[in-house]
């Protein structure tokens, strides 16, 4: 699991510091939240409300449909206690259509990233360190023409940052964009679909009466 | 055999359904299909057309809080929605079962800035319980039952449908729809046995446990469990400002109110017990005072059914998580008989204090101007102690509720989270709807009364048996008592010229009296109470008067203050 070493295998170039860096800020842990919810319109406002209102920035953001059919995952990242994050777990999970919020340190999930980097084709023609830092990055070239080649990374987030680092003292990027965290979780029950289980078990009692 | 009709038919069919039967309500240009429809079903539907939208939505919350019934607005789109923001949000923090409809601009216009428009949804999201913008004729049957099922059910609160234009005009189909079931939203959490077998030992093993009851014991409908569960293990109780009804006044176990403006006792022994024991209660910050002092030395068991409460302002070592009519129960069963007599006792030098320093210069003045204490006590009594207290905020609020007494439950409506001055008024004409057969005593201030004015109109209308109790000292009072005692007396914008009172309710043809002297008050009194219909009696009461004892904001809650030092 790369994603647990914090000597990191694929780019040889993250350190603690770094991961100190991107874990806590201002002695707050980074906390990943994944929330399921129906899929009905109006929802990601509601959710992100919860946490502005607890002034508690949101650091990313991803939002697509789950395994479960018309089920919804957020996976939100953001800097804040244990208090704080048991506190939007039970507020987000108030709202009437969410069906699920569970906050993880990230030591209990398998996390991943994307960034695409848009070089300048003459920089990095011009120079050869360039490819030499994206093949030690273990970073896919997608797209060269004359003018601009696409680079694509995966990775935790120190991973891309460090590639970032790198290509933005060589002078050659000229655009640049990180996804937000996705994550799976690493424990062997799947609370939601229990979550459902319940559910329809009540749902059916409701029923019969 | 299923008939196509209007969507604004079948939010009528649907209203019906629910079994509503009195809307509050005001027309306008995006709900015109609705009260068109509305027109056909004035004989199962009483529509009253209140005098400004906010006003639609207090009379529903008092309708709400004395019937234990949803309480239900019409307006209409844009302006019609916004005058409703302030009682959806009150009704939100006060958790009050609501239902708002409210015309939108027809889906093609919708984001276009078009007259009348407001993103409705949006700006209700973080005030409502759930909101819904109801797009086609066909959700309307889903949508409504949804709506009325969410707000009655688990925690109550408000409920906004945003009702576009064309979904009112457009033919449905209709077929009655009954939702009983939300896959994601559990109204009705199984208690669990170990907390309950828990929360019995705790309660077994305390010496000095006690109890301090909320709104949700008056929404659970478990005022009966309460009582049985104070009974057998003989633990004396405070109420909180919403939670005053929920055991009566003259109970033995019934320590008084809790709170800034509380009793002394029950303040003071919530940093004495060894127990504390929260039903249905919420720790607002105008009961816990500082949180940092606060039931230190106590072990904490917290029934709610709402289980983002625990832990969110007192961290508590038991929470008990389910409907308290089922918990209180529960446990109930399981804990011994007991009898804390010396601890019951503990309470008594506190409230003989405070009634030495306080509540007898409040209630039994002989000399000097009326004041706001001695009113509330002899309009209670003079009504056998069994009237609904409705108060707007402020002074006449916390005087009110200090000395009002209660016999029965549902008996208190006023705005507790939001501090609502004007919702006395119009709440007040919604309680003579959700309560016909009681009386209906109304204390207001000069400064709320006017916020909420026109709704004298309604009560002219619809002759709502309203005791309106105006306690007048040209001052907006509580923020007058805030100048004196931390702004160093500085009377900013709180002294108040006021207008003939008199003169206002006898236009609108309500009949009035205003009390200067003592000697005319008893018999004011009943005057007020034996006149069929409404009655405003303006009392002339001391300009500056304090309300006391009182914990200052974020001060320890069993430092309260018993009087002002000037």
């Amino acid at each position: 699991m790369p994603n647990q070493n914090n000597d990191c295998q694929t780019c040889g170039k993250c350190d603690n510091t770094a991961r100190e860096k991107n874990s806590s800020k201002n002695g707050l842990p980074l906390h990943t939240i994944i929330v399921y919810s129906e899929n009905i319109s109006g929802l990601l406002s509601q959710i992100t409300a919860v946490f502005t209102r607890r002034q508690v920035n949101i650091e990313t953001l991803n939002v697509c449909a789950s395994s479960t059919p018309g089920v919804h995952k957020y996976t939100i990242t953001c800097f804040c206690d244990t208090e704080m994050a048991e506190m939007l777990k039970k507020q987000m999970e108030k709202r009437i259509d969410v069906l699920q919020a569970n906050y993880f340190t990230d030591d209990q999930i398998y996390i991943q990233e994307t960034a695409l980097f848009k070089l300048s084709t003459p920089a990095v023609l011009q120079n050869n360190r360039i490819s030499k830092v994206i093949r030690i990055h273990d970073a896919k070239i997608v797209e060269v023409n004359p003018t601009y080649s696409i680079v694509e990374k995966t990775g935790l987030t120190e991973e891309i940052l460090s590639l970032f680092d790198s290509l933005t003292e060589l002078e050659c990027i000229l655009q640049f964009v990180r996804s937000g965290r996705i994550a799976v979780t690493k424990s062997t029950i799947e609370k939601l679909d229990e979550y459902i289980r319940l559910r329809e078990k009540k749902h059916a009692q409701i029923m019969e009466q | 055999m299923s008939e196509k009709i209007t969507g604004a038919e079948a939010l009528m069919r649907s209203l019906v359904n629910e079994g509503v039967k009195t809307i509050f309500g005001y027309p306008g240009g995006a709900i015109m299909p609705v009260f068109d429809a509305l027109y056909d079903y004035r004989d199962r539907l009483n529509h009253i057309l209140v005098r400004h939208e906010q006003g639609a939505t207090h009379a529903a919350q008092g309708f709400a809080r004395v019937s234990g019934e949803v309480g239900c607005c019409l307006v209409t789109s844009g302006p019609g929605a916004t005058n409703t923001i302030t009682g959806i949000a009150d009704a939100m923090i006060d958790s009050t079962p609501m239902v708002v409809i409210c015309g939108q601009v027809g889906t093609a216009m919708l984001g276009t800035d078009a007259f009348q428009e407001v993103d409705v949804v949006g700006i209700t999201s973080p005030i409502s319980k759930w909101n819904f913008q109801i797009r086609r004729a066909e959700d309307v049957a889903w949508a409504v039952s949804r709506a009325f099922y969410i707000a009655k059910s688990g925690r109550p609160g408000p409920v906004v449908l945003d009702f576009a234009k064309n979904a009112q005009t457009g033919m449905v189909d209709y077929q009655p729809s009954k939702v009983d079931f939300i896959r994601s939203y559990d109204p009705d959490p199984q208690p669990s046995d170990e907390a309950i077998k828990m929360a019995a030992k705790m309660i077994d093993d305390s010496v000095k446990p006690f109890v301090l009851v909320g709104q949700g014991v008056e929404l659970g409908n478990a005022q009966k469990e309460l009582r049985e569960f104070l009974e057998k293990a003989q633990i004396p109780a405070g109420c909180t400002l919403l939670g005053l009804s929920a055991l009566p006044s003259d109970h033995p176990l019934n320590m008084g109110m809790l709170g800034m403006h509380g009793n002394l006792g029950p303040n003071v022994m919530t940093n004495q017990c060894d127990l504390l024991i929260a039903v249905g209660m919420r720790f607002d910050d105008r009961v816990t005072g500082n949180l940092k002092t606060y039931a230190k030395q106590a072990k904490i068991i917290h029934f709610d059914i709402d289980p983002s409460e625990f832990d969110k302002n007192v961290k508590v070592d038991l929470p008990v998580l389910g409907n308290c009519k089922t918990t209180l129960a529960a446990v109930t069963k399981l804990i011994s008989p007991a009898k804390h007599n010396s601890w019951i006792q503990g309470f008594q030098p506190y409230a003989e204090k405070e009634y030495n320093k306080v509540i007898e210069k409040a209630i039994n003045p002989t000399e000097g101007p009326l004041l706001m204490g001695e009113v509330v006590r002899k309009v209670s009594a003079a009504a056998n102690n069994e009237a609904v207290l409705v108060t707007d905020v402020g002074q006449n609020q916390m005087f009110g509720c200090r000395y009002f007494k209660f016999t029965k439950p549902r008996s208190v409506v006023t705005s507790g989270g939001c501090g609502t001055m004007g919702f006395g008024l119009p709440a007040a004409i919604g309680a003579t709807f959700g309560a016909p057969e009681r009386t209906v005593c109304l204390f207001v201030g000069d400064g709320g009364l006017q916020m909420t004015i026109q709704e004298l109109g309604t009560i002219m209308e619809q002759q709502c048996p309203v005791k309106i109790i105006l306690l007048n000292n040209n001052f907006l009072g509580n923020v007058r008592q805030w100048q004196a005692m931390f702004f160093n007396h500085r009377y900013s914008f709180t002294p108040m010229a006021n207008p003939d009172y008199e003169k206002i309710a006898e236009a609108y043809g309500i009949p009035a009296h205003t009390v200067v002297d003592r000697s005319d008050l008893d018999n004011s009194i009943r005057v007020m109470l034996d006149t069929p219909g409404p009655y405003l009696l303006q009392c002339a009461v001391l300009e500056e008067d304090n309300v006391l004892p009182m914990t200052p904001p974020g001060a320890d809650v069993d430092k309260m203050l018993l009087e002002v030092k000037d």
